[in-house]
């Protein structure tokens, strides 16, 4: 008989090896798995679009987040469910009222060009670089009056009101701590310093080709010794994801965060030997599909109306055949990985029936004209990604059987927020957004009657109001106590699920695919969004 | 071009004429500038959405940021008076900045004009060579089983979309063999110098060129295989096979040169589909040339962008009309301007 083995391929060889080894490793504890993590190598990844700058604190841009904080700090990091742990500040210290929060910093830190880290960067970049350019900032820092420096590693920061939301937004990514010496007295937007950074991070970029690739290199005085474990990260700007997939399949890049390839392709390759799929480490960008009805809409502004387009519409339908099963069905404002807030206990909820949705359409008045349809909406998807788009025409189809007759409309990214925000023209409109770290970060703004604000993306597109809603996030916004915070956002999705300007779709789960030699790249909250300062290569 | 352009016997002098139309050519390529430039611009303009928007799409913004970009990019001014400073600015070869890339536009297209151009300059002269000894092999065997083999091979390479061909290549000879590299223009981070970094861009190019060649290649082929068909008919033909010249010279030297007319006419064509239409082969095989530049131009509102691209793109497909116009007074004695 011929051996079978001599005709296996790599991939099929490597699987028979993980096989033989699978079963006497499984009795083992796990601490003793834990491989021990090898530094040196090179991860080569992928990204999309092409950042305009290379500093998350000046464009909040998906790209731009990934990158930025591989060479910049932050004050805090976060540990999985979200724990503080110190990172450029050593420990901190929160006044009993809320209104001052003093940080120590770490000692010995230098930036990239040798010149040392001190509290006079921490202030410079909360006050003149956060709270003005960054795009969430100012309302994250709202209530951030000034930051003190009593010495080099002291900064006090001091608050006009409490600010929990404050306090999950000291991350590397979300606010990564800018040279001062580099940054003051320049024009922020314009500094060179934007396409050549210079931060405190694990690493150092070492090439960069605007629009094609950047590359970068251990940082050697790094405060964390013997981070990072990488030598080189290398990461291509690539816009077809099927190039992508074909990419990380031939073994010409190591992994793919971010969701940066479609669901099937993601489930395709999770199946193959050589990939896996990791999907912990979102917590910090939770994001989600939902739908926005225009309350300005003489239908839509019919409570009865909403409630049947929910009652038609399957949400776990669109999250298993869409989404790929890489999500769950939208039940409430909040995304079900913000664990110390979601919930669902009293919360209304939809279940599909069209039968329900027909009945609740007569009860409003809008019976079905000679032809079956009652009325007509324009539905406007979103155009990035692939999601929107296709669930579109399941919306369509599902609206014209209890008699709406629905135009879908897609339009390139510009248009796309020109009729929505600017112009105000869409009625349904279906799109993927982040929900922030924070309800105050990420949600609130969809629901905040003060954030109605037209020709600004992404703010209250429904233009909901309702005053106890207002009075419930601005409490939350200040409130310390997290008992009394998760009653008020409790009372806060029982209230809008019930008004419902906007019908939760799918909680999207964020997924990463790498090849099997990758290791530790999700280490806490912030995931692929970190430093990678303790991914290595098992090479 | 062709109305231009007579075929008369006689002496072939530098004449006035031909100043008078290189000068008439000089003045339609500025006009047809003018018109591309001022086209794009309002075209570019009328769609709704700028480059703000769609920066505040992905880059959550307050009303007063949008506003104060808007104003750092003169986007708050009137088009009017925003299309006379742009057109103020190209006279002296100021293409503006590039907010999308955060820099000057000629910089961004002086790093990207290289890839299209080595795209451009490779496919033309592969698909023309190839397709040209295709043609003529063809003719040669007209009728017989190679010219039938060869024409279904064309037909095929004809009416396959080269993104097809592109994902065939990528999925046998990356993802299956790993032979070749799929994405970018040279293997990052290794700097590789003179003669290896030349054949480190070579390897990254063989997909993407193949790609892009295979359709040319079927239609050089077919054009040349019926234009040496035609010209194997004449009477120069049998006199040089009355000389006793051997059969290769008449074809190759004799019937080819007379046969190159309708196929170098072609390559203008292709040049000029190439220098913009490149886009697919360069999104497939994450290649930042200018014809993925123009489209991400286009979607990112990134006016100073686009118009640069669609600007070079333009200089330089008239740039090789008028070549390719010359070329023809070479290639044919016959040919004289009017």
């Amino acid at each position: 008989m011929k051996a079978p083995s001599f005709t296996l391929g790599r991939r099929a060889f490597i699987a028979s090896l993980a096989a033989s080894t699978a079963l006497p490793m499984a009795s083992l504890p796990s601490r003793l798995l834990a491989q021990e993590a090898k530094a040196g190598g090179m991860l080569r990844t992928v990204a999309w679009p092409a950042p305009t700058v290379l500093n998350s604190a000046i464009s909040t841009a998906g790209t731009e987040s990934f990158i930025a904080p591989k060479m910049f700090d932050g004050l805090l990091a976060y540990d999985t469910g979200l724990v503080p742990r110190g990172q450029l500040a050593e420990s901190w210290d929160i006044a009993e009222d809320g209104l001052t929060v003093t940080f120590k910093l770490r000692d010995g830190v230098k930036w990239h060009d040798g010149t040392a880290f001190t509290a006079k960067d921490v202030a410079f970049t909360f006050m003149e670089v956060l709270k003005v350019i960054h795009g969430r900032g100012k309302a994250t820092f709202a209530a951030l009056e000034a930051v003190d420096t009593p010495d080099d590693l002291t900064a006090v920061f001091r608050l006009t009101t409490p600010s929990p939301a404050m306090m999950r937004a000291l991350d590397s990514r979300e606010s990564p701590i800018l040279p001062a010496h580099i940054y003051e007295g320049t024009d922020i937007q314009a500094n060179p310093a934007n396409t050549a950074p210079i931060g405190t991070g694990p690493f150092k970029m070492a090439e960069y080709e605007v629009g094609s690739y950047i590359v970068l290199v251990k940082n050697p005085d790094y405060w964390d010794a013997g981070l990072p474990l990488l030598d080189r990260i290398i990461i291509q700007f690539v816009a077809d994801a099927a190039t992508r997939a074909s990419m990380l399949e031939a073994g010409q890049i190591d992994g793919v965060f971010l969701n940066m390839l479609p669901a099937p392709e993601i489930l395709r390759l999770d199946a193959l030997p050589d990939f896996e799929r990791d999907t912990k480490g979102y917590e910090a960008m939770p994001s989600a599909q939902q739908l926005d009805f225009n309350l300005d809409n003489e239908y839509l502004a019919d409570i009865r109306v909403r409630h049947a387009i929910a009652h038609a519409i399957d949400t776990d339908w669109i999250t298993q055949n869409i989404w790929y099963g890489l999500g769950a069905p939208g039940k409430s404002p909040l995304h079900v990985d913000q664990k110390e807030y979601y919930t669902t206990d009293g919360v209304p909820s939809y279940d599909y029936d069209l039968e329900k949705a027909k009945a609740l359409l007569d009860e409003a008045g809008f019976a079905p004209a000679a032809n079956g349809m009652r009325f007509s909406l324009m539905l406007d998807p979103s155009p990035w990604g692939t999601e929107s788009i296709g669930a579109a025409p399941y919306i369509k189809e599902q609206l014209r059987q209890i008699g709406i007759d629905v135009t879908i409309r897609t339009q390139d990214f510009a248009v796309f927020t020109t009729t929505v925000w600017t112009e105000r023209k869409g009625d349904l409109v279906l799109y993927t957004v982040n929900l922030g770290v924070d309800p105050v970060i990420g949600t609130q703004r969809f629901y905040w009657s003060k954030s109605y604000n037209p020709g600004v993306a992404f703010s209250n597109g429904a233009h909901y109001v309702n005053p106890q809603v207002d009075a419930l996030l601005e409490a939350a916004q200040v409130e310390l106590d997290p008992a009394k915070r998760k009653a008020q956002y409790a009372e806060f999705q029982q209230i809008v699920m019930a008004d419902l300007p906007v019908l939760p779709i799918t909680n999207i789960f964020g997924a990463n695919i790498v090849n099997v030699k990758v290791k530790d790249t999700t280490i806490d909250a912030l995931g692929a969004l970190g430093g990678f300062s303790r991914a290595w290569i098992d090479a | 071009m062709s109305e231009t352009l007579t075929t008369k016997r006689g002496p072939k002098a530098p004449s006035r004429a031909a100043v008078r139309y290189v000068l008439r050519r000089l003045g339609q390529a500025v006009l047809v500038m003018l018109l591309v430039v001022i086209g794009s611009f309002v075209l570019v303009k009328m769609s709704p959405g700028d480059f703000v928007d769609t920066l505040a799409g992905t880059s959550e913004m307050t009303a007063d940021q949008m506003a104060s970009l808007r104003a750092r990019y003169g986007l708050d001014q009137p088009v009017p008076v925003q299309l006379l400073y742009y057109m103020a600015r190209l006279v002296t070869l100021d293409f503006g900045f590039s907010p999308a890339n955060n820099a000057p536009v000629i910089d961004v297209i002086a790093k990207r004009w290289p890839v299209t151009a080595i795209l451009v300059i490779a496919s033309v002269s592969i698909s023309m060579v190839v397709g040209t000894l295709l043609g003529v092999m063809a003719a040669r065997n007209a009728g017989k089983p190679v010219d039938l083999g060869l024409s279904v091979l064309m037909l095929v390479f004809y009416a396959t979309p080269s993104f097809i061909i592109a994902v065939l290549m990528i999925l046998i000879f990356s993802v299956k063999m790993n032979v070749l590299p799929i994405a970018g223009f040279a293997s990052i981070g290794m700097g590789y110098t003179g003669w290896d970094y030349f054949k480190d861009v070579a390897w990254h190019l063989v997909m993407p060129v193949s790609a892009l060649c295979t359709f040319y290649i079927a239609i050089y082929g077919r054009i040349g295989r019926a234009a040496m068909l035609e010209v194997m008919k004449l009477d120069f033909i049998r006199t040089a096979r009355g000389k006793g010249l051997r059969e290769r010279r008449v074809i190759y030297v004799h019937a080819l040169r007379n046969a190159l007319l309708p196929l170098v006419t072609m390559a203008g064509l292709q040049v000029s589909a190439l220098v913009g239409g490149a886009v697919l082969i360069e999104t497939i095989f994450g290649l930042n040339g200018m014809g993925r530049t123009a489209f991400d131009a286009v979607f990112q509102r990134d006016t100073n962008l686009l118009l640069g691209v669609v600007f070079i793109s333009s200089l330089c497909v008239v740039v090789v009309n008028f070549g390719i116009d010359l070329l023809y007074m070479l290639l044919d004695p016959r040919v004289e301007v009017k």
